[in-house]
């Protein structure tokens, strides 16, 4: 087994709301091994997106309050770096891309420029070496003529290419870890599928680890090589991406994969639902967040709430009642 | 097929592109250029393409929101493509939409219950308590409390918003709905919720739909017939199986290729597609594809293919079969 490049220990995101507090992530323990692709899954409000933040210590605070025992990013506990630390490694060895390229690139410098900021900042480039570099990432991430696209704004190129543009600003200093919100839910299908497939050869040749956070179970099992399923701020079940689409422990993982409809030859006559919805932060039930909607459970699933537990084959799972168990 | 709820033949919705300055005429934007398919009563039927496909435009001629430029929209028997809009009115509650984002198309300053009683208002059908009971009812329907009336959309989440797009729609017992990416906005598991209301419904009340979608899953999983568009036109049309099991348009194969499955392992063999889709205000000449194409011939860049019986309701527009 690769060793873990990333490491976080009871991670926590809490909000002050009026009366009291708010844990939209709550404890929640994970690593990143060297050259894997770990996908984080969950729906709107399950805390994927917030725990990323936290680790990249994007995070305003206030509102927000970031806890946990450690984030351990290359051996460095990430909490205790300075504002100026941080700054250096994002970017440079712990990079980030998010859904909408649009709002992420800046509207008003060159797609070329916005390359060569971190390899002049992080690398120490000059502006010649900087560009050179810069045109043959904008060549290695697929975009035509690179040369001439250096030159234009993120507004002159379409969804596709602008999330190529982010890409290669993400992995234009070799990152070890890239953290990737989202990165192809704003695109259509076929452009969803150059993307990943650039996003895997990228990871062979580089050996980058990415953190790919996604609601889409199908775009998890084409790319993932471990899986973290969220639900209302923390994980309920981890495990190797084969295993957990075969036999998903917790009922809640079991209940979104049958949900999703397929192309199958046969229509179903009715898709296979969750009932309720996803419990708001701060009204989280007593027991597991999941029980009022769990067709399993007990009196002991409503009492208590049950942790992250190691299963058979490298798996985890936090259920009293875990399925195919 | 039995006579059809809607026809519609050579539809075209062009857009001009003027200029900055002076507003002059610089271009056009084939958004629709020529569609033609028709819809059986109690069938559904699915329009697929991605982005800039004119999908979305074409739900949005067929219920005269935008008007066409050219071609002919007959609904129960009528034409309906140049009618004033007093005459539209009273059909407007025989067809109906359904749109993706429920919060920017309810009011939020309006109760759950007027914005389900201003259809019955507006096209004074009812009043006062029969008014109030059948706003009740269409809670009822599609599964939402009765004090769901009192509430503003802002206190409801997604999928319970969804519902009341849907209640919207059903109030004046329309023949036909348009549903606009209806379940696109919403979560897996609150998806299927939807999925299956609206399933249900189409089978208590003997609805047609047309379902606008980017989601090949949700399009395979509700829908009779599929359509799938590229720059304003239908590339493959035909019965789902046919469509999904039996593609024969390169773009029909290209797309389903590219669809992740959820499924780790069974990743299929990637039919390479690169490149962007087109701009629908330039598009190439020939057949629109051909630029992306990967088995294009020669002619494909100058003979534009046209539509080719396959048999079966199945239709393709390529000159590999026969265009």
């Amino acid at each position: 087994m690769a060793e873990a490049v990333l490491r976080a220990e009871k991670l926590g995101v809490a909000f002050r709301i009026p009366g009291g507090r708010t844990k939209a992530v709550d404890g929640v323990t994970f690593e990143l091994r060297h050259g894997e692709t770990l996908g984080l899954v969950g729906e709107s409000g399950s805390g994927k997106t917030l725990t990323s933040l936290a680790l990249m210590r994007l995070l305003e605070s206030p509102p927000a309050e970031l806890s946990a025992d450690s984030i351990v990013f290359e051996g460095r506990d990430l909490l205790g770096l300075s504002e100026a630390e941080m700054a250096d490694l994002r970017g440079a060895r712990l990079s980030m891309i998010f859904q909408e390229p649009m709002t992420s690139l800046n509207p008003l410098m060159t797609v070329g420029r916005q390359i060569d900021e971190p390899l002049v900042r992080h690398l120490g480039l000059s502006a010649a070496e900087a560009r050179a570099r810069s045109e043959a990432l904008l060549a290695r991430v697929g975009i035509p003529r690179p040369s001439e696209a250096a030159q234009r704004y993120p507004h002159q190129l379409s969804g596709g290419m602008r999330q190529r543009v982010m890409i290669a600003i993400a992995l234009a200093c070799r990152p070890s870890v890239l953290v990737a919100d989202e990165p192809t839910t704003a695109l259509d299908v076929t452009i969803q599928a150059q993307i990943l497939d650039l996003l895997r050869e990228l990871q062979d040749e580089l050996g980058t680890a990415i953190l790919l956070i996604t609601h889409d179970l199908a775009v998890i099992a084409e790319t993932a090589h471990r899986v973290a399923v969220m639900y209302a701020g923390r994980i309920v079940e981890t495990g190797p991406v084969a295993a957990l689409f075969a036999t998903p422990l917790h009922p809640y993982t079991e209940g979104l994969l049958r949900s999703i409809p397929r192309i199958t030859r046969i229509r179903e006559a009715e898709l296979p639902e969750i009932p309720g919805m996803v419990p708001a932060p701060g009204q989280l039930p007593a027991g597991c967040a999941f029980a009022p909607r769990c067709a399993f459970a007990d009196a002991a699933c409503h009492a208590e709430r049950p942790t992250l537990m190691p299963a058979e084959g490298g798996r985890e799972v936090a259920c009293w009642k875990p399925r195919h168990g | 097929m039995a006579e059809p709820l809607l026809e519609v033949a050579g539809l075209k919705t062009h857009f001009p592109v003027l200029s900055k300055l002076l507003r002059r005429r610089v271009g056009t934007v084939k958004a629709v250029d020529g569609v033609d398919f028709a819809v059986a009563p109690g069938e559904v039927l699915g329009i697929v393409g991605e982005s800039g496909s004119g999908k979305t435009t074409v739900g949005k001629s067929i219920l005269r929101l935008i008007q066409p430029t050219e071609g002919s929209i007959s609904f129960e028997g009528r034409d309906i493509t140049n009618l004033p809009a007093a005459e539209m009115m009273p059909l407007r509650a025989r067809m109906q939409i359904v749109f993706q984002d429920p919060m920017s198309s309810l009011n939020p300053r309006m109760t759950i219950g007027r914005i389900l009683a201003a259809p019955f208002e507006i096209h004074g059908v009812a009043k006062g308590q029969e008014l109030q009971d059948r706003v009740a009812g269409l809670l009822g329907l599609v599964g939402l409390p009765e004090d769901a009336a009192q509430r503003y959309p802002h206190e409801f989440s997604g999928g319970q918003r969804q519902r009341v797009g849907i209640a919207r729609a059903l109030a004046l017992r329309p023949s036909l709905i348009i549903g606009d990416e209806p379940v696109s906005a919403l979560d897996v598991s609150i998806q299927a919720q939807i999925l299956n209301l609206l399933k249900r419904l189409q089978g208590e009340l003997g609805l047609t739909y047309i379902l606008i979608s980017h989601n090949l899953g949700v399009v395979s999983h509700i829908c009779d017939r599929v359509a799938v568009m590229y720059l304003g036109r239908v590339v493959e049309s035909g019965p789902r199986e046919a469509l999904f099991f039996n593609p024969k348009h390169p773009y029909t194969e290209a797309l389903l290729a590219a669809v992740p499955m959820p499924e780790p392992g069974m990743r299929r063999a990637r039919v390479p597609l690169g490149g962007d889709v087109p701009s629908p205000a330039n598009p190439p000449p020939g057949c629109a594809f051909h630029p992306r194409c990967p088995r294009a011939m020669a002619r494909c860049a100058i003979e534009a293919p046209v539509p080719t019986q396959l048999g079966d309701g199945h239709v393709v527009a390529c000159h590999l079969h026969g265009g």
